[in-house]
């Protein structure tokens, strides 16, 4: 007689028929610290209910005892895929804020850089999609092109994943001839590979009846739940902050805005292959315009913004005025104006938004991030309802969300 | 024609009247507030209206100002019109002794975790929503950590062992 004949319930009640599955925080395929708490008929979802915060670091409190050099590296570890968008978001916040009116060449050299940490967002979600649907070749593929670009923001700033890269105003030093040589090199590879990849998935028996259909959000149900970046286009309405309200010289660029149509995982990931493509149509682009810079002008790195522009390290030993501006700007001690500015970019998943309020203090009164991935999240238990459980796993990735950025 | 900050505001007062107040346009975007009883009627209709349209919440917040006695905290509202590409910016003020405001849940499903996570750090209850609870700090939590009565700890305290933190 085994022990569990013993087991009697009490008087009156009703066997429990659905399964509790904790899923997460660390479970190896929800990739970051998530929970889900799942209800499971069988292999079906009834509820999922989400926990977060696991990795919350109090970025809007500790903002508010930093000048505005020092929320930089809080950016970095926001979106940590491609962390120069958070940090050049930033920035353009600060620049809105202050009034600072950057040269094209400093637009179009943060572009380039937008446009390649979209990539290697893109190339990570993707890839990921990839190997939660059974396929871990794409993912070892692409990586050493993700290395190129860790490569080339070597060369720029000196650090590779987070990055806090660029000034108030432009950037710490001009590219190198390294960093445009590499440029170069990816320009020229990463379209056969990323059609490589693209073929290994696109019409993939597999992976089609893996992803299509699960994970679906109709566009009114996805404007509703303020879904933005591929997520939303996905679904199937163009909505681009680049396009809709442009920063950084966007407005100069030639592309395209893909979208889907059933918001779904397959056209997620579709949308997010397109938007790669456009994106090296865009790097292309400026990189030529770059390169058409002549004379002085072709070494312009920086607005010319001594007050907010860290001046250059060898004058800081040197020269009385550099250090005075070094000591204020580090301590924030320059003028900052009363205001408040709210100030978005597209990030790779979706509308970056800074809401800065400044009192004219030496540190932000008021910092809120607007961080795309908290807000989808919320949405799991409505894209999953019903589904099975590796259709749930499939749609987790498929999202992009990024642990770091969802709990600030 | 395209939407322009002067045609809302009209719209609004027409609406309003002086309920509506303290107009203004940093840095190009339509900031005005509203007393916080008619916060979701304001909501409605800046959705409804054929002509306003914003329907899309792109963040909520709160912040509070200790030093304004009565209307401690604001909560605010981002709002974009996606059709004509406006936005605009939508504040109620509530006494922190009372912080209650109701919730845009049924308006917006996306304000549900924005509205849990201005309630996590501020406190500001909304009442009528599905699942106030804290989101991003512990159950457990007493406090409302993003008031400014709260400040981060002294850089300069010595009182800590070393040790526990690696640096002994």
């Amino acid at each position: 007689m085994t022990e569990h004949e013993h087991i009697k319930l009490p008087e009156g009640s009703i066997e429990k028929t659905t399964t509790t599955l904790n899923l997460g925080p660390t479970h190896p395929a929800t990739h970051g610290v998530f929970q889900n708490i799942l209800e499971l008929d069988g292999e079906r979802i009834v509820s999922a209910e989400q926990t977060v915060g696991y990795i919350h670091r109090a970025f809007e409190k500790l903002a508010e005892r930093r000048p505005l050099y020092q929320v930089t590296p809080l950016t970095d570890r926001l979106n940590y895929c491609s962390a120069p968008i958070n940090n050049m978001g930033w920035h353009l916040t600060c620049e809105k804020l202050l009034g600072i009116k950057t040269p094209k060449r400093v637009d179009y050299l943060r572009v380039i850089i937008m446009e390649l940490a979209r990539i290697a967002d893109h190339l990570i979600c993707n890839s990921i999609v990839g190997v939660d649907t059974g396929a871990y070749t794409g993912f070892l593929y692409v990586m050493q092109y993700r290395e190129l670009i860790y490569e080339i923001w070597e060369e720029i700033c000196g650090s590779r994943l987070t990055t806090n890269i660029g000034r108030i105003g432009g950037f710490e030093r001009n590219f190198n001839d390294i960093a445009f040589q590499k440029l170069e090199k990816f320009l020229k590879e990463y379209p056969r590979v990323l059609q490589e990849f693209i073929n290994l998935f696109e019409r993939n028996r597999i992976f089609m009846e893996r992803t299509q259909g699960t994970g679906a959000i109709s566009a009114d149900r996805a404007l509703n739940y303020s879904f933005t970046g591929p997520n939303l286009r996905a679904a199937g309405v163009d909505y681009d902050v680049r396009v809709h309200t442009p920063y950084s010289s966007y407005e100069d660029f030639q592309f395209n805005i893909p979208v889907g149509t059933t918001g779904d995982n397959y056209d997620r990931w579709q949308v997010r292959n397109a938007e790669m493509w456009e994106s090296l149509r865009i790097i292309e682009q400026a990189y030529q315009k770059v390169q058409e810079f002549k004379g002085a002008e072709a070494d312009v790195y920086h607005a010319d913004v001594p007050e907010y522009y860290l001046p250059e390290k060898e004058d800081v030993y040197a020269k009385m005025e550099a250090l005075i501006w070094h000591f204020k700007i580090v301590m924030g001690e320059t003028k900052i104006p009363v205001g408040e500015v709210y100030h978005c970019v597209e990030g790779a998943n979706g509308e970056l938004g800074f809401y800065l309020i400044s009192d004219g203090g030496r540190t932000p009164y008021r910092l809120h991030f607007r961080r795309p991935c908290f807000i989808y999240y919320q949405a799991f238990e409505e894209l999953t309802k019903g589904s099975m459980l590796s259709d749930a796993i499939v749609t987790l990735s498929s999202l992009n969300l990024i642990a770091g950025e969802m709990d600030a | 024609m395209a939407l322009t900050n002067d045609r809302i505001k009209e719209r609004l007062i027409t609406k309003f009247g002086d309920q509506v107040s303290g107009f203004a346009e940093p840095y190009g975007m339509l900031t005005f507030e509203a007393p916080k009883e008619i916060n979701l009627k304001v909501l409605n209709f800046l959705y409804d209206d054929e002509e306003l349209k914003f329907r899309f919440l792109t963040d909520l917040q709160a912040v509070h100002y200790p030093d304004q006695k009565g209307t401690e905290l604001a909560v605010v509202y981002h709002l974009h019109n996606l059709a004509d590409n406006v936005r605009i910016r939508f504040k109620v003020f509530t006494d922190m002794n009372k912080p209650d405001v109701y919730t845009a849940t049924g308006l917006f499903s996306g304000a549900n975790w924005m509205e849990r996570e201005t309630y996590d750090f501020f406190g500001v209850n909304f009442v009528g929503h599905p699942n106030l609870k804290r989101i991003l700090n512990v159950e457990e939590m007493d406090y409302f950590p993003m008031r400014k009565e709260y400040p981060l700890e002294d850089q300069t305290r010595v009182d800590k062992d070393d040790e526990m933190f690696g640096r002994g």
